[in-house]
C-alpha cells in the first residue's frame, strides 16, 4: 500500500508526538535510576560521573533511616496478613451462605471504606486509637488499614469466590471431608491466586501510604519509611537529593520484588474451573 | 450397599415447588434413571439424597436410617458431577484417592488404591497429570474413579455423560452398564436422556414439574407409559400421539379422526366410558410399530408424505394429517422405499395405547391398570 503525501508527513507527525510524551514521561524515571549513583545529584537530569555508591553509603548508616524501612516491613506485613485472612474467610462466607442482605453487606461496608481510609475520618480515627491506648503503636497502623482496606478486599474476593464452581467443595463433602476440611484442602487452593491479588494490593497500599502512620505515630523509631523520606532535609529545609533519591530506591525496591515474585510464581493468572 | 427411600419429600425454592410430595423407593442393588425435561427437579431430588439440599418437608431413609439432616459426609455416599468437580490444584492420582485421604488413609494406601481404579479405567498412565491437562472424556473417567474408590451405600450420578461426544458416551454408557452388573451397586442416575435412561435402568422414575408420573420397570415404560407426557417422552422418536372424537357407528361410540380408520380395534369398558364422557381422547402410536399399508389393512392412518429419511436400516417416514398434525413411522427395511404422495400407514390393535381427556392411559381389557 502507498501512503499519500499528507498521510505520510502526518505519521511522521504523530510519531514525533507520541516520542515527545513519551520522552516527558521517560525522564523522571532516568532520574530515578540515575541520580542516587551520583554524589553531586541535583533535580536535574545527568549521567552520574562517576557511578558511586557513597548515597547508599551515607543513607545505611543513617539509622532511623534504616529503621523505617524495617517498620514498614512490619505494618505492611501485618496489615497484609491480617486484610489477607480476615478478608478471604469473610468473602468466603459472603459467597457461600445464603444469608438475607449479604450483598447489601458487601456494598454498605465499601461505601464506608472510602470514609475510613479517606482523610475526612482522621480526627474520629485518630480519637478511636487514642482511647484505645494505641497511639505511637505498629497496631495502631496495622488496624487502621485492615479497617479501610477490608471491604475492597471483601469484595475482590467474593467476586472472585463466586465465579468458583460451588461442586468443588460439595463434591469433597460428599467424598467424606467437614466444611472445614473442605475449605482447606479444595477451596483455599482455588482460591489462592484471588487472595495474592488482595495481597499484593494491600501491600502496596500500606507501603505507600504516609497521612494514617504520619498521624498515628509520634515516636522516631515507628516511623515507615513513607514518613521518614521527609527527614532527608537540611537545617534550611533544602531537600538533600542525594539522599532522598538513594533512600527513594531503596524504598520502591520491596514492591518491586513483590510483583516479580509473584508474577513469577503465580503468574497472575486464575485457574478457574474445568468444563469440557 | 443399601436402599433409599423418599418419603413425602417436598422441596421449596423461594416460593418455587422443585419437588412436590414425592414418595418412592429404591431397592439395595437397584439402578434407578430419574428421567425428565430440564427443570423438573431431578438434580434436587439427587442433591437431597446427597445432602447438598435439605428437603423442605418429609423424610429420607438411606439403608433404613433417616437421614433427612445429616451432613453429606456422614451418608456414605458418592456421586459424580455434571461438571466433574475435579480439583485443579492435585493431579490425578490425588483427585482420584482424596476420598481416602479425608478418611486418613496412608499415601501408600491411596496411591496403591487410586492406581488400581484408575487402571480399570484406563487412565492408570495419566495419574500425574492436572485435570486441565487430559481430554473430557478422560475427565469423565477421572471423576468415575474418584467415586468409585471407596465403598459407598449409594451411588449417585447427575448427568455424568452430557459433556462428552456422542460416540465416548456410548462407550460410557457400556461401561457403566457392566459396572452395574459386575458390583450390583445401589445407583440413583439423573439423565434427560430416555435412551440412556433404558439402557442402564432398572427402574426409571419419570418427573414433570417436581412429580413423579411413573415409575416402573424401563420396558414397562416403553409398553404402557401412565400418561402422554411419559408417552411422549420415551422413545425415539417419540410416541405418535392423535387426538380423536368419539362418534356414533353401530350403535355404540367409537373413536374417530381425520383419515383414520379402526377396524379391529376391539372396544374395551374403560374406551367406552372414557368416550361416553364426551372428551377428546388420544389415541398413542408409536413409530416402530407403523408400517406401509397393505391393501386390506384393519388399521390405517392416512396422509401426504412430509419427509422419508434414510437411517441406514430403517427409515423414518413422515406424513402430514389434515390438521397439520405429523405421524412418524420406523420401517426397517434394507433398501430406500419410494413412496407416493398419499401414504397410508398401518399398525394392529395390540399397538395403540388410548388415553383419556387428562392424558391418563385407559387400560386395555385385560391389562393391570398401573
Ligand atoms: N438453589 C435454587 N434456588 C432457586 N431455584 C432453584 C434452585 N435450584 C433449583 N431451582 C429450581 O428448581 C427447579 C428444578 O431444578 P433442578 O436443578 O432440580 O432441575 P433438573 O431437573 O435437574 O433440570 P436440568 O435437566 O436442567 O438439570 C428449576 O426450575 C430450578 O430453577
Ligand atoms: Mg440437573
Amino acid at each position: 500500500m502507498k501512503l499519500t503525501l499528507p498521510a505520510f508527513i502526518g505519521r511522521i507527525a504523530f510519531s514525533a508526538l507520541a516520542a515527545l510524551i513519551g520522552a516527558a514521561f521517560a525522564l523522571p524515571l532516568l532520574w530515578f535510576l540515575f541520580a542516587p549513583f551520583n554524589a553531586r545529584a541535583e533535580l536535574g537530569l545527568a549521567i552520574p560521573d562517576p557511578w558511586t555508591l557513597s548515597n547508599f553509603v551515607t543513607v545505611f548508616g543513617n539509622s532511623f533511616a534504616v529503621q523505617a524501612l524495617w517498620n514498614s516491613l512490619i505494618q505492611s506485613v501485618g496489615g497484609v496478613i491480617l486484610v489477607g485472612a480476615a478478608a478471604t474467610l469473610a468473602a468466603y462466607a459472603l459467597s457461600r451462605s445464603s444469608l438475607p442482605g449479604k450483598g447489601a453487606v458487601t456494598y454498605i461496608l465499601l461505601l464506608f471504606s472510602s470514609v475510613v481510609s479517606g482523610s475526612a475520618a482522621m480526627v474520629p480515627i485518630f480519637l478511636i486509637v487514642s482511647a484505645a491506648g494505641l497511639i505511637d503503636t505498629h497496631l495502631a497502623v496495622i488496624l487502621t488499614f485492615a479497617g479501610g482496606l477490608l471491604p475492597t478486599a471483601m469484595f475482590i474476593l467474593r467476586d472472585f469466590i463466586d465465579s468458583i464452581p460451588k461442586s468443588y467443595e460439595e463434591s469433597a463433602m460428599v467424598a467424606g471431608a467437614s466444611p472445614v476440611q473442605a475449605f482447606f484442602d479444595v477451596a483455599l487452593p482455588v482460591i489462592r491466586p484471588g487472595i495474592v491479588v488482595v495481597v499484593v494490593w494491600g501491600f502496596v497500599n500500606i507501603w505507600g501510604s504516609f497521612l494514617i502512620p504520619f498521624i498515628l505515630l509520634r515516636s522516631d523509631d515507628q516511623m515507615p519509611a513513607s514518613v521518614a523520606i521527609y527527614s532527608f532535609y537540611s537545617e534550611a529545609g533544602t531537600p538533600i537529593v542525594t539522599l532522598l533519591a538513594a533512600y527513594s530506591l531503596i524504598y520502591s525496591l520491596p514492591v518491586i520484588a513483590l510483583y516479580l515474585f509473584v508474577s513469577w510464581k503465580f503468574g497472575f493468572r486464575f485457574f478457574g474451573g474445568i468444563k469440557a | 450397599m443399601a436402599s433409599v427411600e423418599f418419603s413425602n419429600v417436598t422441596k421449596i425454592f423461594g416460593n418455587f415447588n422443585a419437588v412436590s410430595d414425592v414418595s418412592f423407593s429404591i431397592g439395595d442393588g437397584e439402578f434407578v434413571c430419574l428421567l425428565g425435561p430440564s427443570g423438573c427437579g431431578k438434580t434436587t431430588s439427587l442433591r437431597m439424597i446427597a445432602g447438598l439440599e435439605t428437603p423442605t418437608s418429609g423424610k429420607l431413609l438411606i439403608g433404613g436410617e433417616d437421614v433427612t439432616h445429616y451432613h453429606p459426609k456422614d451418608r456414605q455416599i458418592s456421586m459424580v458431577f455434571q461438571d466433574y468437580a475435579l480439583y485443579p490444584h492435585m493431579n490425578l492420582a490425588d483427585n482420584i484417592a482424596y476420598p481416602l485421604k479425608v478418611r486418613g488413609k496412608s499415601v501408600t494406601e491411596r496411591h496403591g488404591r487410586a492406581k488400581e481404579v484408575a487402571d480399570v479405567l484406563k487412565i492408570g498412565h495419566l495419574l500425574d497429570r492436572l485435570p486441565s491437562q487430559i481430554s473430557g472424556g478422560q475427565q469423565q473417567r477421572t471423576s468415575l474413579a474418584r467415586a468409585l474408590v471407596y465403598p459407598s451405600q449409594v451411588y449417585l450420578f447427575d448427568e455424568p455423560l452430557s459433556n462428552l461426544d456422542a460416540k465416548l458416551r456410548l462407550e460410557a454408557r457400556g461401561f457403566l452398564n457392566h459396572l452395574q452388573r459386575d458390583m450390583g451397586m445401589t445407583a440413583v442416575y439423573v439423565t434427560h436422556d430416555q435412551a440412556e435412561a433404558m439402557a442402564l435402568a432398572t427402574r426409571i422414575a419419570v418427573m414433570d414439574q417436581g412429580k413423579i408420573v411413573q415409575y416402573a420397570s424401563p420396558i414397562e415404560i416403553y409398553r404402557r407409559p401412565a400418561t402422554t407426557f411419559v408417552a411422549n417422552f420415551v422413545g425415539n422418536p417419540p410416541m405418535n400421539l392423535v387426538p380423536v372424537e368419539a362418534v356414533q357407528g353401530d350403535g355404540q361410540l367409537r373413536p374417530s379422526a381425520d383419515g383414520l380408520v379402526l377396524g379391529g380395534l376391539a372396544m374395551s369398558s374403560g374406551i367406552g366410558t372414557a368416550l361416553g364422557a364426551g372428551k377428546t381422547l388420544t389415541l398413542g402410536i408409536r413409530p416402530e410399530h407403523l408400517s406401509i399399508a397393505e391393501p386390506g389393512a384393519a388399521n390405517t392412518i392416512a396422509g401426504k408424505l412430509f419427509a422419508n429419511e434414510n437411517m441406514g436400516p430403517e427409515s423414518l417416514v413422515t406424513i402430514e394429517r389434515p390438521d397439520g398434525s405429523r405421524v412418524t413411522a420406523r420401517i426397517f427395511t434394507d433398501d430406500h422405499i419410494a413412496l407416493d404422495q398419499a401414504v397410508k400407514l398401518s399398525f394392529s390393535s395390540e399397538h395403540v395405547h388410548l388415553f383419556d381427556g387428562a392424558g391418563n392411559r385407559i387400560p386395555a381389557d385385560g391389562e393391570t391398570p398401573i
